[in-house]
């Protein structure tokens, strides 16, 4: 059981910015992502595309925020919990239990939902067989490359995460890449590779064809692929990998007893609390009149609900509001000397 | 202004006069037509305003950029007739549009 002030979930830039506020003030905090890495929204979707609307900073690319925000709050020692989700929060006499899906346990006297528009999970294939393969012989992300040595693999995607692994299994095992139209998102060196791999016979091609049907029981034995004028081809195959990049689920969130306007929730914009007494939400997740999904308006939300758990991690004191030119507090807990 | 109108998956018609300017998203998002989430707000980054447009439309409408085609990858059951419902801004040129929400967005 971790015991800290306050439970962020989400390590996107709202969520690091409001770390530090709350740093600043004297809280404790630690952030739990269901992404292997931090920067949420900013690394999973733009990591190279320039921004151009954070306040004093002209120019900079999604990952340079995030590297910039974890420079900033590195004096605060924030512990980091990725690849997991919070699963459970229950009111706790005046604190809150949470329990993730890795079975982590915490006890905080509030929790931030800084969670942009819920976790990120694999898009996967539309077809209601697909169930029950995946993880046997359908995968939206690799483990262990090895099971598909010698074996004949079918990549579903256009993007850099499907050519990618196209040209890496190619070494090992029988490559089909499938495209529902003839061009690439991916990068432009990986497409050229893709070409060439494909003139020479390593990685079969076919653009415009979508995924129609699996033969099979245990395993599956071939698929059907249909193009887009309508004529279709069954192709041999031991595992299908879809790679159709990521959607976001609000999941669990949907159970806290919050108050949610379709997939968002309500807070006030005085402390951005939501309609439970101690839980926060922040960034694209929460709506009010006026919200604007913007970076710069998370860092303004981040800043006013780390006061707003300064009362319940600390009932007994008031805050002081200080400025970190002058404050000598903020320096120390800035370790500046 | 124009007229659109909007099947749901399940044969629910919607026809809505649109002001000129809004995206044919928002003139579904705002007079609570089902189907269409927009996560992203209308910034091209996500896939879920996704509809289908009816054939006859599709060489009528301005033509996607890069982004939008990407996007549509990442969008559930895409077809040739699909676009992002808030890259189409509406103008009297609109006028009786036709498009089909899929079954989810997600």
């Amino acid at each position: 059981m971790i015991k800290t002030d306050v439970l962020i979930i989400g390590a996107g830039p709202t969520g690091l910015f409001c770390a530090h506020q709350l740093g600043l003030i004297g809280l404790k905090s630690e952030i739990v992502d269901n992404l292997s890495k931090v920067g949420g929204q900013c690394i999973e979707l733009y990591p190279d595309k320039p921004i151009y609307d954070i306040p004093a900073i002209p120019e900079c690319t999604g990952e340079e925020l995030t590297n910039n925000l974890l420079e900033q709050i590195k004096p605060f020692n924030i512990k980091f919990h990725l690849n997991d989700r919070v699963e459970e929060v229950k009111k706790n006499q005046n604190r809150w239990s949470v329990v993730t899906v890795n079975k982590k346990e915490f006890n905080v006297s509030s929790i931030v939902i800084a969670g942009g528009v819920g976790s990120f999970e694999p898009r996967k294939f539309s077809i209601k067989e697909c169930e029950k393969f995946e993880g046997k012989s359908i995968f939206y992300s690799i483990k262990d490359k090895n099971i598909f040595n010698n074996k004949t693999v079918t990549i579903f995607g256009g993007g850099d995460t499907a050519l990618d692994w196209a040209i890496e299994l190619s070494n090992n095992c029988k490559i089909n890449l499938v495209h529902r139209r003839d061009e690439f998102s991916g990068a432009q060196a990986s497409v050229e590779k893709i070409k060439k791999l494909h003139s020479v016979g390593k990685i079969n091609l076919y653009t415009k064809f979508q995924l129609m049907l699996i033969k099979g029981s245990q395993n599956i034995d071939s698929i059907i692929i249909k193009h887009d004028n309508e004529t279709t081809k069954e192709i041999k195959t031991d595992y299908l990998l879809g790679f159709f990049g990521l959607i976001m689920q609000l999941g669990p969130i949907l159970n806290w007893g919050l108050n949610l306007n379709k997939k968002t929730i309500k807070v006030n914009t005085e402390n951005f609390e939501t309609n439970q007494s101690g839980i926060f939400a922040i960034g694209d997740i929460c709506s009010y009149p006026g919200k604007l999904k913007l970076i710069l308006s998370g860092f303004h939300e981040g800043a006013l609900a780390a006061r707003g758990c300064f009362k319940y991690a600390r009932p007994e004191e008031k805050l002081k509001f200080e400025f970190t030119t002058t404050s000598k507090l903020a320096k120390e807990r800035l370790g500046i000397k | 202004m124009a007229k659109i109108t909007y099947t749901t998956h399940d044969n629910k018609i919607y026809t809505i006069n649109v002001k000129n300017g809004l995206s044919v998203m928002e003139g579904a998002v705002q007079n609570d037509v089902p189907g269409i989430d927009a996560d992203c707000g209308g910034g091209m980054a996500c896939a879920t305003c996704h509809v289908y447009i009816k054939e006859n439309w599709l060489d009528k409408l301005p033509a996607k950029e890069d982004g939008e085609e990407d996007m549509l990858d990442m969008a559930f059951e895409p077809k040739i007739n699909s676009r992002l419902s808030c890259q189409l801004i509406v103008s009297d040129a609109l006028e009786g549009l036709e498009v089909t929400i899929p079954s989810k967005q997600s």
